[in-house]
Order: structure tokens, then C-alpha cells, then sequence
């Protein structure tokens, strides 16, 4: 055993390895302390997101976890040519968990989540170089999903359960480059688009070969949030008949996918106090290749944006110690790999490789509450990227410059269980 | 409520602790990312025309200020140790001035569109408020006075509103000036300077070219106060004013950029309205040409009896139609073709009449140069010409049949700059053009050849990451609405090559500017 363990560690300090986009991995305290893995790790309810399979596994007949995350994330961007130089300090924003589960019969275990795995709140300063592209976006989306986990056998359980999406998105850019009204205030449109309704599926299998040692795996569709008739505001557009739109609000049309993701998994008991996991994640980012946006009016242009994401991977180490009776810290690593091809670099989620730096702690404050905390350093390296499918009368014009982006993300949270 | 307590004081120690934002290896915004080389950036003063303040769309606006190119170098400078730079705005973004409430210079162009939808460039809707009677206080790092002349800048009084009825006076400066008596280069010398920018000298030949010629070449004059508005500036006085501006300003500036003047044919001024514009297929001209030639006809056989026969107006009716023009470098005929109209059996009257009307006619060459106002009247009746003829008790048929702009009525100096005036203003403009380089190199100063740069975008253009900036008529690029003055991109375009000089003269590495963010189409708004 210990040598296929090896040979994971191995191949995944080799490996390169994915994520981004606009996934935010914060779906549970205790996960995200371990790198967020989980798939194969039975602690708490976190399980109802990260492999509901495994709830059936839980001591107590009623557990529960909620917890909240704050993202603190910012981007600086320059282009050394011009000299031009931007950081945007981004709203903190709060995803969030809650986790219930309750063991009906021996084999049965029931449970409801609800989630927030997708979400971006970038914020430039206005009209800043690439405002053409992005000024602000706001995605939000909640999943909630009833979950079922069955025990067909001490060794093997099964797990899953349909989701029901809620989301929605403000997005605002300027028209172009140049277009200003008669002030001088740069034409602009925002997109508002709330409450889109999607459902989907999770399912996954968790099986123990020993009492030490499980594996995990779990699947997430793929849910595309489709709007047909949100609002889009142009403003500052000059009051002429030759200008491409007219200020006012106009319907339009769009959508995005939260992208299928597939985990595997193990967690090894290596001895009474110490827990060793590992999770890979494969996110379906392929599904995201171009975001248009389809406004009612037939004269106005519409929108396409190429995104052409590519499917990434990332890579999750993580591990339990448990201190004292009623305090476990725990640690971990994980490498991510962006799904944002080279070309296709838009700043509305400029997101490179980054590494997570994970850490946190439970503390039972009673036999059945518990508070857990967790920390995670999200390390960006500086890249010099470009988004070049930027069309300006028909012509591609490339955006470019130097990225650097981090993110620091305490989170709080409480387990009960009864 | 503890967990919420511990929630927030752990939320504001991250907060505090980590909303730095993250820092590049070498950042811009650094101490020594980019370098001043040897030349001292600290305070800039821009002198100069309508070109250096920012003038555009036939106005000085807001905008167009905001997007001058010595704002622009301005901006970039920072990054090596530039101060603040200071513009006069003006009190809107409409242009246009008042003198004591009145009108004394029109709104800015937009595009907007004619009666039947087709884009055309109109006055924006509004009133200009900007008073210019209301003079602004402090000093100015934009020492643009659009009109200037090069001898105005020495000029003292030339702020002076009670000079404006005299024409020694300029109403922009009237707004800035530091005292009635005050001069636009002293102004500028009283800032000290470290490194400033001259583009002057445009107008000197400028006002003569837009005006077809109609001013008078002052070569030979060595007094500049007695020259009119649209005449062309003795090299001699040009050399002398020019030197002393620099001289003046190198009192304190160690470093500084001279510009030099674009030959005028180069603005789409001078190259969108085509010399035979008359087009055979259109309804309202083609059927017009058999009686044209007829009546030419007669004229014609004048024209080869007197021997000058490259004189012969003739109307083809498959090809577009050069003008007929009014040379007025010509030998006057006039008597000659009265005399010879007469012999042949025409009436006193009507000979009289064409001999006046085509005294120094000809059709137009493709060396002619058509000014873009004559856009708008090409082809149409001269109601000024229409009149006269009407108190000679010509008869109102033939008196509207010989008004038509540039088809029976040769269309007068003030719409064609010919080839014999392009000369006399190309040879101005070459001999400026000598004193300005030389100047540069003898003071060790950037030299900027806008000449070569406006020839780039008149032939072939200028590419940036949009695709290429031209010298075209609102779709070009670089040019604004007035088809002299330039664009936010123009101006753009400008700023790099100035900055390219500075770095080369002076070992700087100043950030070049992206054209791209510049706006190259024409300003759109709601029209009068």
C-alpha cells in the first residue's frame, strides 16, 4: 500500500496540473485546510459535496457543517511598453456551505447541500486599458442538491443526487476603445442576468479496502446557466443616428457552463493521529469556448467572445493531525492548472497556474460542535499574457501585458453533530 | 454570536493584513524602470498653434485639450520624473468662443447626417459658453494659442482683447495671458521650463494654403505687422522670430523637441475633393453638357485665335469633369475675348459678360488642389455672382445660367490652391523647415520631421494594432473633421514620434503611448 501512495506523491509532483477559471474551491473547512481533498475522506458532512457516497459512513445520525469563506483576491496588471499600470482590488466576496446529513436506516443516509463552487468578482478601475474587454464582473451561482447515500457493503457505498442551480451575472465593459458621447465619457454596456435556473447531477462511489485506506470517486455534471431575456444598459453612447446602439436597456441572450468535474481520490489512516489524502480533480472547461452575448435589437451587434478553454486538472495533497483530544490541525497543498489557453487571456478571470497553500484547525468546544478554520494562500507567478481575439472593425487586436494576481481566503466554519 | 465575532476580527486581520496588492518583480511604477537619460523632464511648456492646444473638429474643446499631443507626452513623462501639466480647458466640450456674449467662433464638427441619411459633418448642437473676456488665472504648462503665427509668440499685447478689432490680437490667448501686455513666449519662458516642445510656423503658410492662395507672398518683407491674415511669413522674419523663441526658452530648458512643418498637401484639406469632380451620370449635370460644350465651343475658338489654346474648357460625357477654375496667375484676357466676341457678331453685353467671367479661366489639373469647403459649393449657384449679373439687367435665365459654381462660374482663388501657389508655399515651407533642423542640431536639441510623418500617412499610412492610420478624409484616421488638425490617434501618433526622438537624443527610455486607445473616427453627437 504504501508504495502505491508513493507512486501517487510521485506523480503528482511531476505531473503538470490544472484549474481556474472561475471555479472557487472552498466547499468545506476541513477540506480546504487538507488542499481541499475529500473525495475519500469520511470527517464531517463536507462529504455531501465532495462525495456524497461516503456520508453513509458518518458515526452520528445527524451531522451538519456550514461555513463561510472570505475571498480577498487582487490583480496587478502593467504593459512595460506604455507604461500603463492598473491593480484591481477586488470586492471580498463570501462563498459559502451547508451541509446536512441524516442516517435514516443502517444503510441509508439522506442529506441536502448547498454550494457556491462558481463564482468571480473582478473589479478594474473604470476605463482602465482593457475596459473594452472587462470593467467589473460579478458571477454568483448556488447549487442545491438533495443527496442519497447507500452502504451496499462495509467496503463499497454509493452516493448522489440531482442539483438545481441558481445564478446569475453582472458584467459590465466598455463598447469599445474609443467610443465616447459628447462628454467624453466612454460608451458602456452592463449586462445583468439574475436568477438563471439550471439542474444537473452528482453521483460517486466510495470503496474501503481496509479500515485504514479508502478510495474515492465522484462525478458533477456539467450545468449550463442559459439566459434568454436579461437586461443590457448601454449608456454614455453619443445621441446620433450613426452610433452602433442607442443608450437604454435593450433584452438579451447568453449563456455559460459550470463545467463538468471528475474526482478521484484516496485517504490513508497511517497511524491513530495522522490522515494522508489525495484528490484529482478533472474540470470540463472545454465546454466554455465562446461567450456571446446576443442582443434582441436585430441592428446591434452582438457579442462573441472566444474563450476556448481547454479541460485542466488539479492536483490535491493533504494532512490530518490530530493534536489533542479536541483539537486536529491539518495542511495541505494543491497545484492547479489554469483552463485558459495562451491567446486567450482575458482579464475578466486572468487565472495562470497557481499553487495553494492550505492550512487550518477543529476545535471541539463541545462532544458535538466543533469550529472549523481554515487558511489558504493562493500563489500566482507573474505572466506575460495576451488576449488577442479582441475584433475591432474585423480586425483581431491583441490585449496584452504582465499579470500578477494572489488571493487570500480565511474561512470559518462549524461542525454539529448529533 | 462568538463564532461571528471570531469571523470578523479574523476577516479584518486578513483584510489587513493581505489586500496588498501584488507586486511585480520590476514594476512601472518603480523608481528607474525607465529612464530620463540626460535630459530633465520636471517642467514641461509646450509652445505653439491650434496644433500644439489641442484644436480639433474646427474648434478647441475639452477633449480635444485632454487629447493634445503635449498631454499626452505629458502623461508619459511622468514616469521619468514629469510634473503636472496644465491646459486651459475651455469651459465646455462644444468649442466655440463668446467676445462680450457674442458668437465669435463657431461649435466643433461632428458627424452627423443630411437630409437624405448620408454622413456628413455638421456644427454639434449647442452654445459655445466659453467667454473669452473671462481671463483665467495662473500659468499654463500648454502654451497653445491656436492661430498663431510664428512672429505672434513674440508679439507683445497679443492677449490684449482691445487689439482683437485690429486684428493684433488672438482671442485663445486673450483667456491665458498673465497681463494685457504680456507675450505667449514669455509666458511660457516665466514657468522656466526644463524641456519644452516648439511646433510653430504652420500658420505662416497655412492660412495662405487654406485660403486658395488668396493672401499674398510677404518673401521680401521684413516687417511682419504689415502683413494681412492669410499671407505667407518672409523666411528672413521666420528664421529671426523662430531663434529667438528658442533662445528665449533655453534661458532655463536644457532639453527640448522642435517640430517641424508639414508640407499642407499632405491633410486631407488639400486631398479629398478630387479636381474633376463633375460626374457625367449624375441627373442634374449630365444632360447639361452638349449646351455646355456648345457654348464653350464658341469661347474655345477665342481661346486658340488669342493663342492660348491649354485654355479650352470642354465637358467630356463618359468621364468625370475637371472644375473650371479661376487662375488668377493667368494672363488677364478678359479685353482680349470681349473684343474678339464682338468682331464676331456677339452683342456688347454678353461679350462684355464672358470676357469678365473667363478672363483667367481653365479647367483644373490634377496639380490643383481643391479645399474640402469647396465640397459644398461645387455645382451650385452663386447667388453673390447670380445678383451682380441680375443689376447688369442681364436677363435671369442666362444670369442663373452662368452662376454654377465651378461649371459656368470658374470657381474663384479662395477653393483651389494651384500648382504656381502650392510652389510659392512649398518653397516657405522648405526654407522654415532648414532653420528648424538646423536650429535642433546646432542646439542639441529632438528634432521631430512631422513632415516626413504626414507624408507617411498621405502615402501608404502609418499601422498600429487596429490596423493603418491614413491621411483620408474621416475615415483615415489621423485627421479630425476639419481635415487640418488631427485626431485623438493623430495625436497619439505624434506623441510617439516625439518621444521616440527624446529617447534617441537623450539616451531616455520614455514609454511609448498605444495608438489603439486613441479615438481615430469622428466625434458623433446630436447636430443643429
Amino acid at each position: 500500500m504504501k508504495k502505491i501512495l508513493l507512486f501517487l506523491v510521485l506523480i503528482s509532483s511531476v505531473s503538470v496540473s490544472y484549474a481556474g477559471g472561475y471555479r472557487v474551491s472552498t466547499q468545506g473547512q476541513r477540506a480546504l485546510a487538507m488542499g481541499h481533498t475529500g473525495v475519500a475522506v469520511v470527517n464531517n458532512a463536507e462529504l455531501a459535496f465532495f462525495n456524497p457516497a461516503g456520508l453513509v459512513y458518518l458515526e452520528n445520525k445527524i451531522n451538519i457543517s456550514a461555513g463561510v469563506t472570505g475571498v480577498i483576491s487582487n490583480i496587478s496588471w502593467q504593459n512595460t511598453q506604455t507604461g500603463e499600470h492598473i491593480a484591481a482590488d477586488n470586492p471580498f466576496s463570501t462563498p459559502f456551505y451547508l451541509y446536512a446529513s441524516y442516517r435514516a436506516t443502517d444503510w441509508l443516509t439522506l442529506g441536502l447541500s448547498v454550494y457556491t463552487p462558481y463564482g468571480s468578482t473582478v473589479e478594474y478601475p473604470t476605463d482602465w486599458s482593457g475596459s473594452h474587454l472587462v470593467n467589473t464582473i460579478d458571477l454568483q451561482a448556488i447549487y442545491i442538491q438533495p443527496v442519497v447515500s447507500l452502504k451496499l457493503s462495509e467496503y463499497f457505498s454509493v452516493g448522489g443526487g440531482p442539483i438545481f442551480v441558481t445564478g446569475g451575472v453582472k458584467f459590465n465593459r466598455n463598447l469599445n476603445r474609443t467610443l465616447t458621447d459628447e462628454e467624453g465619457n466612454r460608451s458602456n454596456v452592463e449586462i445583468d442576468a439574475s436568477g438563471v435556473n439550471g439542474w444537473g447531477w452528482s453521483a460517486g462511489f466510495m470503496f474501503n479496502p481496509t479500515e485504514d485506506f479508502r478510495l474515492g470517486f465522484h462525478y458533477r455534471s456539467e450545468i449550463i446557466l442559459e439566459e434568454e431575456s436579461g437586461e443590457a444598459v448601454f449608456s454614455n453612447v453619443p445621441n446620433s443616428p450613426l452610433a452602433p446602439v442607442q443608450n437604454g436597456k435593450v433584452a438579451f441572450g447568453a449563456k455559460m457552463p459550470m463545467p463538468a468535474e471528475i474526482t478521484v481520490g484516496l485517504s490513508y489512516q497511517f497511524t491513530d493521529k495522522w490522515l494522508f489524502a489525495f484528490d484529482y480533480n478533472r474540470a470540463l472547461w472545454s465546454a466554455y469556448s465562446s461567450l456571446d452575448i446576443n442582443f434582441a435589437p436585430e441592428e446591434y451587434p452582438d457579442s462573441i467572445n472566444p474563450r476556448n478553454y481547454k479541460n485542466a486538472s488539479t492536483y490535491r495533497l493533504g494532512l490530518q493531525y490530530q493534536a489533542m483530544d479536541n483539537l486536529t490541525l491539518r495542511a495541505g497543498w494543491y497545484y492547479d492548472e489554469t483552463p485558459v489557453q495562451s491567446g486567450y487571456f482575458a482579464p475578466e478571470t486572468p487565472r495562470n497556474d497557481s499553487q495553494g497553500y492550505t492550512g487550518g484547525l477543529s476545535y471541539q468546544i463541545t462532544p458535538r460542535i466543533a469550529i472549523d478554520a481554515a487558511f489558504t494562500y493562493l500563489h500566482f507567478k507573474e505572466v506575460e499574457e495576451s488576449y488577442d481575439h479582441y475584433q475591432e472593425n474585423g480586425q483581431e487586436v491583441t490585449f496584452e501585458g504582465l499579470y500578477k494576481s494572489n488571493a487570500f481566503l480565511p474561512g470559518l466554519g462549524v461542525t454539529i453533530n448529533l | 454570536m462568538k463564532n461571528y465575532f471570531k469571523y470578523t476580527i479574523a476577516s479584518v486581520i486578513a483584510v489587513g493584513m493581505f489586500s496588498c496588492e501584488p507586486e511585480f518583480e520590476n514594476s512601472v511604477e518603480d523608481q528607474g524602470f525607465y529612464s530620463n537619460g540626460d535630459a530633465d523632464f520636471s517642467t514641461y511648456v509646450s509652445v505653439g498653434n491650434s496644433l500644439t492646444a489641442g484644436y480639433a473638429d474646427n474648434a478647441l474643446y475639452k477633449q480635444g485639450q485632454e487629447n493634445s499631443f503635449p498631454n499626452i507626452v505629458a502623461h508619459q513623462l511622468k514616469h521619468v520624473g514629469g510634473g503636472d501639466f496644465t491646459q486651459p480647458l475651455m469651459n465646455d466640450n462644444l468649442g466655440g468662443l463668446l467676445f462680450d456674449g457674442q458668437v465669435i467662433a463657431t461649435t466643433r464638427l461632428v458627424l452627423g447626417v443630411d437630409a437624405e441619411g448620408n454622413p456628413t459633418p455638421k456644427n454639434i448642437a449647442g452654445a459655445p459658453s466659453t467667454e473669452i473676456t473671462q481671463t483665467l488665472t495662473g500659468t499654463y504648462n500648454n502654451m497653445g494659442v491656436p492661430g498663431a503665427k510664428s512672429f505672434h509668440l513674440l508679439l507683445e499685447g497679443y492677449g490684449n482683447a482691445a487689439n482683437l478689432a485690429i486684428g493684433k490680437a488672438n482671442p485663445y490667448f486673450v483667456r491665458f495671458r498673465s497681463s494685457e501686455n504680456a507675450t505667449v513666449i514669455g509666458d511660457a519662458v516665466k514657468q522656466n521650463p526644463s524641456f519644452f516642445s516648439l511646433w510653430i510656423g504652420n500658420n505662416d503658410v497655412l492660412s495662405y494654403a487654406t485660403s486658395g492662395g488668396a493672401g499674398t507672398d510677404q518673401t521680401g518683407n521684413l516687417d511682419p505687422s504689415t502683413y494681412g491674415a492669410n499671407d505667407i511669413t518672409d523666411p528672413n522674419v521666420f528664421a529671426s522670430v523662430y531663434s529667438q523663441e528658442v533662445d528665449a526658452l533655453m534661458q532655463s530648458a536644457t532639453s527640448g523637441v522642435l517640430i517641424n512643418i508639414p508640407n499642407v498637401a499632405y491633410t486631407p484639406y488639400f486631398t479629398t475633393v478630387p479636381y474633376a469632380p463633375l460626374d457625367p451620370s449624375n441627373p442634374s449635370f449630365g444632360p447639361m453638357i452638349p449646351q455646355l460644350n456648345e457654348t464653350y465651343g464658341m469661347l474655345n475658338n477665342v481661346f486658340a485665335y488669342l493663342n492660348v489654346p491649354e485654355r479650352s474648357i470642354v465637358f467630356s460625357e463618359t468621364a468625370a469633369n475637371p472644375v473650371v477654375i479661376k487662375d488668377e496667375d493667368l494672363t488677364d484676357l478678359s479685353t482680349e475675348i470681349t473684343q474678339v466676341l464682338m468682331a464676331n457678331g456677339l452683342n456688347q453685353t454678353v461679350a462684355t459678360l464672358m470676357g469678365m467671367q473667363y478672363g483667367q479661366a481653365r479647367q483644373a489639373t490634377p496639380e490643383d488642389l481643391l479645399v474640402l469647403t469647396s465640397r459644398g459649393v461645387i455645382g451650385e449657384l452663386n447667388q453673390e455672382h447670380l445678383e451682380a449679373l441680375l443689376a447688369m439687367n442681364v436677363p435671369q435665365e442666362i444670369a442663373a445660367q452662368l452662376s454654377v459654381n465651378g461649371i459656368t462660374y470658374p470657381l474663384t482663388d479662395q477653393w483651389v490652391l494651384t500648382n504656381t501657389e502650392q510652389a510659392i508655399v512649398n518653397q516657405a515651407t522648405a526654407a522654415y523647415n532648414a532653420v528648424i533642423e538646423g536650429l535642433a542640431t546646432a542646439k542639441n536639441l529632438a528634432f521631430v520631421d512631422a513632415n516626413a510623418m504626414m507624408e507617411q500617412l498621405a502615402n501608404g499610412g502609418i499601422t498600429y494594432d487596429g490596423g493603418m492610420v491614413t491621411s483620408a478624409f474621416a475615415t483615415g484616421g489621423a485627421f479630425s473633421l476639419d481635415g487640418i488638425h488631427l485626431t485623438p490617434r493623430g495625436n497619439a501618433i505624434m506623441a510617439n514620434y516625439i518621444i521616440r526622438a527624446l529617447n534617441e537624443t537623450y539616451n531616455a527610455t520614455v514609454p511609448v503611448v498605444n495608438v489603439g486607445n486613441y479615438s481615430g473616427t469622428p466625434a458623433l453627437g446630436a447636430t443643429e
